[in-house]
């Protein structure tokens, strides 16, 4: 745990280069605080997101009717808790890209996960559309 | 350095309450899900396994709350939360795919 949190420090190498010599390293400063502040808001939304995931398949495995397909209950539980999980790792990721592109002066990193996540939310509607309508129509 | 000033961390220490408090939800269901699918010994430890997560998301909050000083990104704290919220989704699919056949 105390290595996985070292290596996602965004900063750990810069901040050692600066103590080790200030002069030599201008591409490491600390951030306006409130940008920093802003970037972790960020992401706890994120990780709130992945959590309201991880708790909408913990409500399908416990709430769900018994479905026409067989085991689709446990299919749609897992992949909701491995979306959440996903969203909550990728969380980490870019909170950590984004602090460390702000220490060094550099633009955001661009994301295509917000679409990913997305599209992936919209396949489920659509799964579950289909089931539904599939149980009427029987 | 003084501590951050401003609306800007009274919005970061809140968004950090809700934070918990969707763990906190995260965690009741873990446990529920745990004693509706479980009996006797394994409901027990599934049950302390969410509650320990829920123990987790509250002291990490807590310890961020309190300790809200500018200059080193709070890692720890970022990395440990994820971690909580990575763990209660192993803890639910452990569960379903173990669990008594729906």
């Amino acid at each position: 745990m105390r290595r996985l949190i070292r290596a996602l420090d965004p900063v750990r190498d810069l901040t050692r280069e600066a103590a080790r010599d200030p002069a030599a390293d201008p591409g490491a400063t600390p951030p306006d605080y409130r940008f920093s502040l802003a970037n972790e808001r960020t992401f706890l939304a994120w990780l709130r997101t992945g959590l309201a995931l991880v708790a909408g398949g913990l409500a399908a495995a416990q709430f769900l009717p018994r479905l026409p397909i067989a085991r689709l209950r446990e299919a749609i539980a897992i992949g909701l808790l491995l979306l959440g999980a996903a969203v909550a790792v990728r969380a980490v990721v870019h909170w950590a890209r984004c602090e460390r592109a702000m220490w060094r002066g550099e633009p955001l990193p661009p994301s295509t996960f917000p679409t990913v996540l997305a599209l992936s939310v919209a396949g489920f509607g659509l799964l579950l559309t289909g089931v539904v309508a599939y149980q009427a129509v029987r | 350095m003084t501590a951050p000033a401003g609306l800007a961390a009274e919005r970061t220490r809140l968004a950090w309450r809700r934070t918990a408090l969707g763990g906190t939800a995260v965690a009741l269901l873990a446990a529920r899900l745990a004693i509706t699918n479980a009996d006797g010994a394994a409901a027990v430890a599934l049950v302390a396994v969410a509650l320990a997560g829920w123990l987790g998301v509250l002291v990490t909050a807590f310890r961020r709350l309190r300790g809200m000083r500018p200059g080193r990104p709070p890692s720890g704290r970022v990395v440990g939360l994820a971690a909580l919220a990575v763990g209660f989704a192993a803890l639910g699919a452990a569960q379903v795919l173990l669990g008594r056949p729906g």
